[in-house]
């Protein structure tokens, strides 16, 4: 076990501590507060909004997962070829949308809570995971692709058994990418009334109290650090599986 | 982006169907926008409304005029037209919707009647997504070049400020909420404007050098990257309000500090916020850039003789610039969109109308604050990419 890992056992752990007993950590939030303020944010149980927090992510990045996945796909077959650069323009067009001004103009549609939540991070999540399955998927060693191609593989085997598999570690840093940003951009969630961590935040603000904002703002920045490691991890353990450490580096 | 289009002569090997494959998209799509409300009529501005289909929200000619423009452009759209015409058409579908949803806001609201609310249904945005979708097809197969790309916005920016001049949209309910804080808006627009362009600006000055420090000292680069990133991952309404606290604590201890405007809400946290999140991107690009700079052309200005500052100003830099100034170009239009949360620490910024908005349930105040940032962004973007694409080239044909 390397250094990085055993911190980020700790840290993992520390964090999880804080969850189930944060009233154990009050004496460190305690000189954050002024005028006998509350130094933990007991309201809502924090362990159950960390939970919802992480589910509201994960929903989001696995439905942007899917659609931008599939989207890639169809763009990179002959069939959908002529999408190429026009799906190309238009998630970078919905990238210039604020996150903010998507929450609030779903909530006529969605109602308050956390259905606006998810159609901001799966609108979010899409230009990453879409910009890196489009380069696995046209990036590959044409030595490989010829050979499937004269092995006579059906351009179904070739996505399946050759071109997806090849792709995958560059998909994945692109769900990595995505799921870091919709684990940030939940936060903002709280201001339609969704049950994320931002709630810790957003009290904080209008109650003038620093205590709860940091908690909030640690929470969501320890979760985001170590989902990027591990799906790092998997990344790094994929592409020395596959042999295919010269590409990705390159 | 050229470089995916798809040759002429390929396509043509895979028209199997007569029709244009985007064009059935657009059919489906326009065929929902017919069905669904035009616009939407409210007694007044937070009551729930009255959806209206085309016919019933204009007077009869022109309402045939919309649907016979509609009509027309989707079988241009079907048919496997002309790059060209199809622009052509399709941009002349999208400023009718424009003009005509302004006409029937006029048309709907009764003589005198300030508190009426007339705003665009969920048919006039899923028609306008679908012919300005054609519209930007048609711009990525003619293949313009950036200059004109440019151009095309600045035709566009005529196009609407033409609208708004002309008083045509001034009974929809999103000008109407405009009028009643015109000063508000101009303020707020300032005040968007320099939170984002002045934490870019920041961020450049500091960051670039940091980028090439990164870049020597291989040693500092692994922790001031990750720092960087780490900072990238907090939240960003949390680091907002974290500042809060350090600010207000300088503001209060460094004499003249409160004098040039630092304290504790406010500006102050917004703008460093900001800066905190453009250091990553621009750090990240310059050491890139530099790192990209082939080794042959590094080799070949140090045998010229060059000093390691020469080398740095006169060869790796100019090298490294076009992946700079992509970093620069997607700090700006992340910080176009972030700046609309310093409103809730107070910072102000089209942020303002979109919380109003949400607290109020005044959707036509939330599009107030999202429409200007969107539009923000999105100029930033096609000027950005476009002045990325010349110096990329320019370097090129150098290299």
């Amino acid at each position: 076990m390397t250094t990085g890992t055993i911190v980020r056992l700790v840290v993992l752990l520390v964090l999880l501590a804080f969850l189930i007993t944060p009233e154990s950590f009050a004496f460190l939030f305690e000189p954050l507060t002024r005028f006998d303020a509350p130094p933990i944010y007991l309201q809502t149980s924090l362990l159950e909004l960390t939970l919802n927090h992480l589910m509201i992510t994960a929903l989001a990045t696995i439905a942007s997962t899917i659609v931008a996945v599939g989207l890639a796909i169809i763009v990179t077959r002959p069939f959908g070829a002529e999408f190429l650069s026009l799906s190309r323009s238009l998630a970078n067009v919905g990238q210039t949308f604020p996150p903010v001004a998507v929450l609030a103009l779903a909530v006529p549609v969605l109602g308050f809570g956390t259905a606006p939540t998810l159609v901001a991070l799966f609108l979010y999540g899409l230009l990453p995971i879409f910009e890196n399955s489009l380069t696995g998927l046209t990036n590959l060693p044409p030595s490989v692709t010829d050979a499937a191609r004269g092995m006579g593989m059906t351009g179904w085997q070739r996505l399946v058994q050759v071109e997806l598999p090849l792709a995958f570690p560059i998909i994945l840093a692109g769900i990595r990418v995505a799921t870091v940003i919709s684990l940030s951009t939940a936060t903002i969630g709280s201001t339609v009334a969704a049950r994320t961590l931002g709630e810790i935040i957003i009290a904080g603000l209008t109650t003038n109290n620093t205590a709860f904002v940091l908690q909030g703002g640690l929470i969501v920045g320890v979760l985001a650090v170590l989902v990027h490691d591990g799906i790092a991890g998997i990344e790094k353990f994929l592409v020395a599986r596959s042999g295919l450490a010269q590409r990705a580096t390159a | 982006m050229s470089t995916d289009a798809i040759s002429p002569n390929r396509r043509a090997a895979f028209a199997v169907p007569k029709a244009d494959k985007l064009g059935v998209i657009i059919l489906l799509l326009a065929i929902v926008g017919i069905v669904l409300p035009f616009v939407i009529v409210r007694p007044n501005r937070i009551v729930v409304g009255e959806g209206l289909m085309i016919g019933q929200s204009l007077p009869l000619l022109e309402a045939a005029l919309l649907y016979l423009l509609i009509g027309a452009g989707t079988v241009v759209a079907l048919l496997r037209s002309k790059s060209l015409l199809r622009l052509l058409v399709s941009l002349v579908v999208v400023a009718a919707l424009a003009i005509f949803v302004g006409r029937s806001a006029t048309f709907l609201t009764p003589v005198g009647d300030t508190f009426a609310r007339v705003s665009p249904g969920a048919g006039m945005w899923v028609l306008l997504f679908a012919f300005a979708l054609v519209a930007a097809d048609a711009l990525i197969r003619l293949r313009l070049g950036p200059l004109p790309r440019v151009g095309v916005l600045l035709a566009v920016i005529a196009a609407v400020a033409l609208i708004l001049w002309s008083g045509v949209w001034d009974d929809l309910s999103i000008l109407k909420e405009y009028s009643n804080r015109a000063e508000a808006f101009w303020r707020e627009a300032r005040t968007h404007v320099s939170l984002a362009f002045g934490s870019l600006i920041a961020a450049t000055i500091i960051g670039v050098p940091l980028g090439v420090l990164c870049y020597q000292r291989v040693g500092v680069r692994a922790t001031i990257l990750n720092v960087l990133n780490i900072v990238q991952t907090i939240p960003s309404i949390a680091l907002f309000g974290l500042l809060i606290a350090p600010l207000a604590w300088i503001a209060a201890t460094i004499p003249g500090a409160s004098e040039i405007g630092i304290s504790g809400i406010g500006f102050a946290p917004a703008i460093v916020a900001l800066f905190g999140y453009s250091l990553l991107p621009i750090v990240a690009n310059t050491v890139i850039g530099l790192v990209g700079v082939q080794f042959a052309v590094k080799d070949a200005a140090k045998g010229m003789g060059m000093t390691e500052r020469q080398v740095l100003y006169a060869v790796e830099l100019p090298l490294a610039f076009p992946v700079i100034l992509t970093g620069i170009r997607i700090v700006l239009v992340q910080n176009i969109g972030l700046a609309t949360i310093a409103a809730l620490i107070g910072g102000g910024g089209f942020g303002v109308f979109v919380f109003q908005g949400i607290g109020q349930t005044a959707m036509d105040l939330v599009l107030l604050g999202a429409v200007p940032t969107v539009a923000l962004s999105f100029v930033a973007a096609v000027v950005l990419d476009a002045a990325v694409e010349l110096v990329s080239a320019r370097r090129g044909s150098r290299a």
